[in-house]
């Protein structure tokens, strides 16, 4: 088990099992797909990242350093919350970039979801956490993953 | 964050319950960013990013449509993203019955979008700063854009100050009239943490070059060198294409929002404006790693050995020049080839206005003959039909490899494959 501390972008608490990747989380093209057909598990749509492609999302704690691509990211985001399809956390390596963090902020201003979101949890943290971990995140930013 | 007293008002709720929660959202936003205060929007017009009325996108329109109700409407025009239906796109019955249902929205949406401050009816294009559009910023202007490619090219080619703004963000920004500042609208947000090093025996294909450097910078700022020697130092139409063309793919295979090219974009070309950091990073990019960089793509058509059956150009949208290039080359092709027409059905986007420009001119008369379509559509959402993303597309598009089904060729490629079906 290690405790990691970052930032609470979105507080609140959540545990769920990781869903890790390495590379930087395109979220046009992993939920576009399960959007459109209405896919209850949200899985993943990137055919460019090897560790998420048809995985699912919903309710796991999404492991990644940030988000990359399409400025619709946030509004994508936000529709998967909307949906109810949104993951259980995001946790974020690296600071978060602006197209995630206006997403998660829509979500949880403008939709009834759940989706604490911390950044700054450091290169450590991606080395370290592995798809299928249980995640526990608390409203101060403490990750705890076992 | 510093509020000035009217901004303090809207975010108590002065003006509305709905224009709160909309000052409250830029708050949190530029909070994450640690923005010491809100930057007045200085560009003429705004970009929004998604035009596409997609029936799974509907708390959007609920969202949309309470702004409208309260009176929250853009304190700018806006040009918006390309429209994803026109009837003039070859489909079978079943993919445009299948269009239709994806974007059943799409009336209704862009009601909204004329409510909430359209520019208007040509306003349809992700290339917002084409002449012929006329959303051009000038240097130093604070924009509230999104659209990653729109966003790349007006800080890095027009020298804009953007953010790379999520879809919904950037019209909040437009409503109320001011952005959190912080990351590109600063100077030293705008400082490169990158050193690109262009070692290539020729010009490299400008979507993989934008490729590579966006997969290894992701979202931080390269200064790119040795792209002069090719390019020269004045931007030319023909370099601006080249540069949107790179843009776009740096900032859709990674997160690019800026990038500068030694000797050649605005701010590259201030006297004394030390533009990268002490502890910049460098990524050397030559012709192997440019292989290497291709090799990477996967190919998930579900045979890899199928024939191409439609080929997509325009991702992100063309200029007139390279409409009028194109059609030069596929002509020459052609006749060399010894045939009339395009081999499978090839579609051209451009935004409406430029396409209207060059309908005047003798160019478009040829391309038709040729049997290439010209649209304003977004090939993104052409593919996004279910019934179209299962045939063999290829595209000489980086980002629209990213998004979608379709296979990446370069422009060369490309036009073998259109013109002798190899």
């Amino acid at each position: 088990m290690r405790v990691f501390k970052g930032r609470p972008i979105v507080p609140g608490q959540a545990r769920a099992e990781a869903l890790v990747s390495k590379k930087g989380f395109n979220t046009l093209a992993s939920f576009e797909t399960g959007l459109i057909h209405g896919d209850v598990n949200a899985t993943c749509g990137d055919q460019n990242n090897s560790d998420l492609y048809g995985k699912p999302m919903h309710e796991k704690a999404l492991c990644i350093p940030l988000t990359i691509g399409s400025t619709t990211g946030g509004r994508v985001l936000f529709c998967a919350a909307s949906a109810n399809l949104q993951p259980a956390c995001m946790l974020f390596a690296k600071p978060i970039d602006s197209v995630a963090a206006a997403g998660v902020i829509l979500s949880d201003l403008w939709t009834d979801a759940k989706m604490p979101t911390v950044d700054c949890l450091g290169e450590e943290f991606l080395d370290y956490v592995q798809t299928g971990m249980m995640i526990t995140v608390n409203s101060d930013g403490t990750v705890i993953v076992e | 964050m510093y509020l000035t007293k009217e901004q303090q008002g809207l975010l108590d709720g002065k003006k509305g319950e709905i224009m709160a929660k909309v000052m409250k959202t830029l708050v949190m936003y530029g909070d994450a960013f640690d923005a010491q205060n809100m930057e007045p929007i200085t560009g003429q017009y705004g970009h929004y990013v998604t035009s596409a009325g997609m029936s799974a996108f509907g708390a959007v329109y609920e969202m949309l449509q309470q702004l409208i109700d309260s009176g929250s409407v853009s304190s700018q025009p806006f040009t918006a993203d390309p429209r994803p239906i026109d009837p003039k796109v070859p489909l079978t019955e079943a993919q445009a019955a299948q269009l239709k249902e994806v974007y059943s929205s799409q009336e209704e949406y862009e009601t909204q979008l004329r409510a909430l401050g359209l520019l208007d009816e040509d306003a349809f294009t992700c290339t917002c700063y084409m002449d012929e559009v006329g959303n051009i910023p000038q240097k130093g202007e604070i924009l509230s854009w999104a659209e990653s490619s729109a966003v790349v090219y007006a800080n890095s080619v027009l020298g804009a100050r953007c953010n790379r703004n999520s879809g919904i963000i950037e019209l909040f920004g437009s409503i109320a009239g001011f952005v959190p500042y912080f990351g590109l609208l600063t100077d030293e947000g705008r400082r490169a943490t990158w050193v690109i090093e262009v070692k290539t025996s020729k010009l490299p294909e400008a979507q993989l070059l934008g490729s590579a450097i966006g997969i290894k910078v992701m979202e931080e700022v390269p200064f790119i060198k040795g792209l002069d020697k090719y390019l020269g130092n004045t931007l030319t139409d023909e370099v601006k294409d080249y540069l949107k063309d790179m843009g776009a793919a740096t900032a859709s295979n990674g997160a690019v929002g800026l990038y500068h090219v030694e000797g050649l974009t605005p701010e590259a070309i201030e006297p004394g404006n030390v533009l990268i950091t002490r502890e910049a990073k460098t990524y050397v990019i030559d012709d192997a790693e440019l292989n290497r960089v291709r090799d990477s793509y996967p190919c998930i058509w579900k045979n890899p050995e199928s024939k191409p059956e439609v080929c997509l150009i325009g991702c992100p949208h063309l200029s007139l020049n390279q409409l009028k290039v194109w059609t030069d080359r596929i002509s020459e092709a052609l006749k060399n080839a010894i045939q009339k027409e395009v081999t499978i059905p090839t579609i051209m986007s451009a935004a409406p206005a430029v396409i209207k420009a060059f309908e005047k001119t003798e160019y478009a008369a040829r391309l038709k003959s040729m049997g290439v379509v010209t649209t304003g559509i977004c090939p993104v959402m052409y593919m996004s039909n279910p019934l179209c993303k299962i045939n063999p597309v290829v595209t000489n598009s980086n980002k629209l490899r990213t998004y979608s089904t379709a296979r990446y060729h370069t422009d060369e490629e490309v036009l073998g494959i259109i013109t002798k079906g190899v």
